[in-house]
């Protein structure tokens, strides 16, 4: 697929251009096993994402799809299985570990912003002390993605003291910060108030919109629908269907995709 | 169908009723708002008068200002009852806040104290810049300062041996070290209660769990008198030092166990907002974990820190004689023998570590909801 450029901000801002990394390939999962005890979490998972890519996972509870998201940048390790990221193998070694999640950002479904540092101190934390950015440079990366996410009046507030999706909006903009390849967002919008889902979406359509890499746990079908380059259906720890949005929606194939979605589609 | 009930339009905030504000709502609401709760009140009144005047009678009314020796504290010669005998603290002052620190020199230990001061109180006041470099200068430089100007033999300062040293200065000396030693020990100790390294883990319970299970005498006499006969001839170093060695790792494993309080009650999603951000293991724990756990045990800390602090009165176990050591010492001189001489003294001994131990605690407080950022709006 083509990659489209910075069209919706449009500035030449301090975003890398993502068509300078040289891989094709962002994400390859193959023969992923987990187990967490006895319990069999995540069943040879294999998943190729493509740059550019924008996967969506759903599936119901349990099914394992915040785990397997979690497995790419190894906050959960597995057992069995490679996992390999922008062209790097995750591994035991930790400093390997910490270069890939600088360039994989996440979001969590609670926000999960660092309580006792302002906005502008959550975004600039890991530029400076992960990339070794100067100050000035790094407040300046902040404001770029605050505005992006459109809170930049929001910078010397402190988390508790934002709405739940302006926090949202903060936490996206603090992985955007370090300049990732790669965005997981783990069901971003579950933990959100009805009226402030879509702020959250908006600026997730926006960031699809410029190219970015994104895999998405999420039940938000209408996002699925539209910026996803195809749907990734879990269900007791497997992938059991996959495909682009238009028939993944109008044609589900397997009975457990059709059983979910005739749950969540009223 | 029609609605059953739409409002018209909207209330606008007003201002409550007038007996719910002020002095008078507040007296109402909080002292007498029932008929037990009015005699709680009075109750209340009632015990602090009967505690607070005898003290004040003994301490200010009845109290001698003036004097030389026994005599001018004694019933007889005053004609009427007598209170705290002042004028003995006056004659032992020096005994009391240096030991037998040579009177010549004292000038050295009240420059430390001076510089202390200096470095201490910008450092506690939020709006005065520069914290890095006053924290540097205080928790980095000024103890080796300290160090040199009071054991001295240096800069052509006379060597004043730490056999000399007693009161408020021994008092002082082993809090500090005791606060400032046993913090990052608590820390590293903390950290490594909980590490993922089974050895490290393991020392570090070991290590904790048997300066826990010892009494703080057990360490002081260990470390004044059995320490010498472990160590090679050679290495034999000064009483106090020791002391200080062994108060530091007592506290420092003490602090261990609050510090771990405070990491156990961050969340997990912390932990790995930092790790998903590629912040390493110390990073993680320096920028975003610690801040918040030490925050959150500011209380128990400070607690800690109290104790540790009126602890320290111990030491008179092992001949180190402290503010009360010295107290003690005074008792025992027949010039200030009086009735009163003992409740005098323990007066003002009560002053000072209540002095010292609320200043302690309320700036404590202060600087716990300065620090609340979570509910801050």
């Amino acid at each position: 697929m083509t990659i489209m450029t910075d069209s919706v901000s449009g500035t030449s801002g301090p975003a890398r251009d993502i068509r300078t990394t040289n891989n094709a390939v962002a994400i390859d999962m193959v023969g992923v096993n987990k187990w967490f005890g006895a319990f069999h979490v995540l069943r040879d998972i294999d998943l190729r994402v493509m740059r550019g890519e924008r996967i969506v996972i759903c599936g119901p509870s349990g099914s394992g799809k915040s785990t397997l998201l979690r497995c790419i940048n190894r906050l959960e390790s597995w057992q069995r299985g490679r996992v390999t990221v922008d062209g790097v193998e995750l591994t035991e070694d930790l400093k390997l570990i910490d270069a890939v999640r600088s360039e994989v950002g996440m979001v969590f479904q609670q926000f999960n912003l660092f309580p006792h540092l302002t906005v502008l101190e959550n975004c600039t934390l890991a530029p400076i002390w992960v990339r070794g950015m100067p100050r000035k440079e790094a407040e300046a990366v902040a404001h770029h993605y605050l505005e992006r996410v459109r809170i930049p009046e929001q910078a010397a507030k402190y988390p508790a003291q934002l709405s739940g999706g302006q926090q949202q909006r903060v936490a996206i903009a603090r992985a955007l910060c370090m300049q990732p390849k790669i965005m997981l967002f783990d069901e971003p919008t579950s933990a959100l108030d009805p009226e402030m889902v879509k702020e959250v979406l908006d600026t997730m359509v926006g960031l699809a919109m410029d190219g970015m890499t994104m895999l998405v746990v999420s039940h938000e079908m209408g996002f699925a629908r539209q910026v996803a380059t195809r749907v990734v259906f879990m269900d007791v720890g497997q992938i059991v269907e996959v495909s682009e949005p238009e028939p993944f929606f109008s044609n589900p194939q397997h009975e457990r995709t059709k059983a979910f979605l005739s749950q969540i589609l009223r | 169908m029609s609605a059953a009930f739409v409002r018209q339009q909207l209330i606008d905030p007003k201002t409550p009723p007038l007996l719910s504000v002020g002095i008078p709502a507040w007296l109402r609401e909080k002292l007498f708002s029932s008929i037990f709760n009015a005699v709680v009140t009075l109750l209340s009144v009632v015990v602090l008068v009967a505690l607070i005047w005898p003290a004040v009678k003994f301490m200010l009314i009845d109290a001698v200002w003036q004097g030389t020796s026994r005599t001018d504290c004694l019933a007889e010669t005053v004609g009427r009852p007598v209170g705290a005998c002042w004028p003995f603290i006056a004659a032992k002052f020096g005994q009391f806040m240096y030991g037998f620190y040579p009177g010549d020199q004292v000038w050295r230990v009240n420059l430390t104290y001076a510089i202390g001061v200096a470095l201490l109180v910008p450092l506690m006041i939020p709006r005065v810049p520069y914290k890095g470099v006053n924290a540097l200068l205080f928790f980095g430089v000024f103890p080796f300062f300290a160090f040199f100007l009071l054991v001295g033999d240096v800069f052509s300062l006379p060597h004043v041996e730490t056999r000399m040293w007693g009161g408020l200065l021994i008092t002082l000396v082993i809090s500090f070290v005791g606060v400032i030693g046993s913090l990052p020990i608590g820390i590293v100790l903390a950290l490594g209660r909980r590490s993922s390294l089974p050895l490290v883990r393991w020392f570090c319970i070991l290590f904790i769990e048997i300066w826990r299970g010892v009494p703080l005498i057990t360490v002081l006499f260990f470390a004044t008198y059995m320490l010498p006969f472990f160590l090679p001839e050679n290495w034999a170093f000064d009483p106090l030092a020791r002391v200080l060695l062994g108060v530091v790792l007592f506290a420092g494993a003490y602090m261990a166990e609050v510090v771990r309080g405070g990491l156990q009650a961050i969340p997990r999603g912390q932990y790995e907002a930092a790790m998903a951000l590629g912040l390493g293991y110390w990073r993680m724990m320096t920028f975003v974990i610690l801040p918040q756990a030490l925050k959150l045990v500011i209380p128990s800390m400070v607690n800690s820190f109290i104790a540790l602090f009126k602890d320290t009165t111990l030491v008179l176990v092992v001949a180190i004689f402290d503010l009360l050591g010295q107290l003690r010492a005074a008792f025992a001189d027949p010039n200030w023998a009086t009735p009163v001489t003992l409740l005098t003294g323990f007066a003002f001994a009560g002053l000072i570590y209540f002095a010292i131990s609320f200043a302690i605690s309320r700036y404590a407080l202060y600087v716990e909801r300065r620090l609340s950022t979570d509910l801050v709006r």
